[in-house]
């Protein structure tokens, strides 16, 4: 008997029992609409954490002056600056797994414009910070090397900034506003970035050239840095060993001696960032272990009606057998029952799956990831479980007697 | 057909040769349900076997039906030795062979009439045309062609077991084994059976018939007594001739009683 005519076979045997074969699928659907689901919900947070600490900056590396120490009082990093400018320079020119250096000075302020005011984050910095932070001009341009050169009085805005002065959708390049007194021009608004894996909002901030934060907004001892220094590193690989080449160069050029604690301190944002990919890493294995056990669940579920059902329909069989069915064409269609259901199920399952994962993705604000590998190992594992689980029935109904299966009661 | 193993008279269909049959129920203990039947069966013949229950009857009838080994002795069945082969090979006998027929008709539910009836060619391997043909020739054999898309539950017994005849004619059997095929049907019903039997036997159909009714064995060419798993008589009778009688209010009332019909 042909593939095909046992594939009908068994298939009008479950058409014949709607009800039970649907249950039956039920187990298996919930199974694979739940690995790839759980599965989705894993990697869109994944994706969701690795967006955070990319806004953030990319492969970044901050590092911060020393703290400052009277009386056995220690005052926290920061507080004492010890990072020079031409600490900064030799940073950026001569470790090679440092690809941009750039001041970062920030104090709150309020700005004004013709008609209101906003407290706000002001930002001095180079051009290197926007290439750090992946942040890019939606309107207007950024402000060029010649201002940071001369001091020019002019910054980039944040979308949160222009909403609050200006109200939502209006262009504010062009436009003049005061920062501590100072009037400043409007060269460009930042895209917007959103919020930081703590809360904090990226888009409610202005950023000017350091130069002119240090001229108009906050002073400073003149060859020190005001502020931290941010570091992008070339690549995610070598973000720790920029983080021991700073620390070798800048340990030699403030000639500190073995031993002594360094006077300043670098953090690594990709640890941080590898810490919680690791964290929601574990959380989607954690979710898809669930899954899977739901999925032998049902696997468990097919085979207890496959037995049911083999008992059920001894005398079918024992008739079958009588008009010319051999041991293996039946042992061939309770697979094939066993191995449709388990498949119908796998197919109705992912688009149960996909559809669950959209409404979770969307209420979530996720991004929407189904894994195509994820779709073909739930499919292939409940197209395994039909075999694996349907082979013992199928074994049993084969091993019927003709006339014992006719003399069922 | 293989040939040679057997020297084949002329019309001898099939023939058992000191057949036994033991089955053991454990802890040692052995129920001999055929102890030695030799018998010949030509073909177009209506045999009746007949005996008390116990007798061996029904064991011979599914040794006869292939569906069984015998423990010792030989079953020639057209001239070959079946009495060794496989559970598979077997199968095969069955379906192009035989055709059977049960007290209780075994059609799968839930499956039209036409379906049923095509089993036995799905399993022989038939196209979908040849099985959709073959199927309606049989039902119209029987009378049942305007029914061919009823289920089992829809029709009455007498119909169903109509529908059970025609799947055991549609792979064109030697022979039909009949298991007690009137045991659930009204004597009218039984009377029409009967004659749809002899119609089969007239056309070189041989049909043996397991039956522990008197009534339904006058219709046969030939009657085999079984007591005690052996053949204590053997003989050809003048068939009575199966005439159904006109139907009367009881007899429609009873049957569909009876048949389960809706």
């Amino acid at each position: 008997m042909n593939p095909w005519v046992t594939f009908k076979v068994a298939l009008r045997a479950l058409l014949r029992n709607k009800t039970r074969s649907g249950l039956t699928m039920l187990g298996i659907v919930i199974g694979v609409s739940a690995v790839i689901a759980m599965v989705a919900i894993g990697e869109g947070a994944k994706v969701k954490v690795a967006q955070a600490f990319d806004a953030m900056g990319t492969n970044l590396l901050i590092v911060m002056s020393g703290s400052t120490q009277g009386g056995g009082m220690r005052g926290g990093a920061g507080t004492m600056p010890t990072l020079t400018w031409g600490d900064l320079a030799s940073v950026r020119t001569e470790v090679s797994s440092v690809k941009y250096a750039a001041p970062v000075c920030q104090t709150g302020a309020s700005i004004q414009s013709d008609e209101q005011n906003w407290t706000t984050m002001i930002v001095g910095t180079s051009l290197d910070y926007f290439a750090i932070r992946n942040w890019a001009i939606d309107k207007g341009a950024l402000f060029s090397q010649a201002d940071i050169d001369s001091g020019s009085k002019v910054l980039v805005m944040g979308t949160t900034v222009a909403e609050k002065l200006y109200g939502a959708g209006v262009d504010p390049t062009g436009r003049t506003i005061r920062v501590r007194g100072s009037p400043f021009q409007i060269v460009g608004l930042l895209t917007s970035k959103g919020q930081s894996p703590m809360g904090q909002d990226y888009d409610d901030a202005v950023v000017m050239p350091v130069t002119t934060f240090r001229a108009k907004i906050q002073g400073g001892l003149a060859q020190y840095i005001p502020g931290v220094v941010f570091v992008g590193a070339t690549s995610s690989k070598t973000t720790s060993r920029a983080q021991r080449d700073i620390e070798d160069l800048l340990r030699d050029r403030h000639h500190l001696q073995p031993g002594i604690e360094s006077d300043f301190s670098i953090r690594n944002l990709s640890e941080l960032a590898g810490a919680s990919q690791q964290g929601t890493q574990v959380m989607t294995s954690l979710l898809a272990a669930v899954a899977a056990v739901s999925l032998l669940v049902g696997g468990i579920g097919i085979m207890n009606i496959l037995l049911v059902s083999v008992t059920e329909r001894t005398r079918e069989i024992g008739v079958r057998m009588a008009i010319g069915a051999k041991p293996r064409t039946i042992l061939a269609q309770f697979l094939v029952e066993a191995l449709t259901l388990a498949v119908m199920g796998g197919v109705v399952g992912i688009g149960l799956g996909i559809f669950v994962a959209q409404r979770l993705a969307a209420s979530f604000q996720w991004p929407l990831l189904i894994r195509g590998d994820i779709i073909v190992l739930a499919v292939g594992f409940s197209a395994a479980i039909g075999i694996g689980f349907g082979l013992y029935p199928a074994w049993k109904a084969s091993r019927l007697d003709p006339i014992d299966a006719l003399r069922y009661e | 057909m293989a040939t040679g193993e057997q020297p084949i008279e002329p019309n001898v269909l099939l023939r058992l040769d000191g057949v036994t049959k033991v089955y053991s129920l454990g802890d040692g203990v052995e129920v001999h349900a055929l102890r030695g039947v030799s018998l010949t069966v030509h073909t177009g013949e209506f045999v009746a076997v007949m005996g008390a229950s116990g007798s061996g009857k029904s064991t011979l009838m599914s040794l006869l039906g292939c569906l069984d080994r015998p423990t010792s002795g030989a079953y020639f069945l057209e001239g070959r030795d079946v009495s060794r082969l496989s559970r598979n090979e077997l199968a095969d006998v069955r379906n192009r062979t035989m055709g059977f027929v049960f007290q209780s008709f075994n059609l799968l539910s839930r499956t039209s009439a036409k379906e049923n009836v095509e089993l036995p060619l799905l399993y022989a391997g038939a196209s979908t045309k040849v099985r959709k043909e073959r199927a309606m020739e049989a039902l119209g054999r029987v009378g049942l062609a305007d029914r061919s898309n009823h289920h089992p539950n829809q029709l009455s017994g007498g119909q169903q077991q109509r529908v059970a005849i025609a799947r055991a004619l549609v792979n064109q059997p030697r022979i039909l084994l009949a298991d007690e095929p009137t045991g659930n049907l009204d004597s009218r019903t039984s009377i029409e059976i009967m004659a749809l039997f002899q119609e089969l036997g007239r056309s070189g159909i041989t049909v043996v018939v397991v039956t522990h009714e008197p009534d339904i064995a006058a219709y046969a060419t030939r009657v085999v007594m079984m007591r005690d798993g052996r053949v204590v008589d053997d003989h050809r009778q003048v068939p009575l001739a199966a005439v159904v009688p006109p139907a009367t209010v009881e007899d429609v009332e009873g049957g569909v009683l009876a048949g389960g019909a809706p």
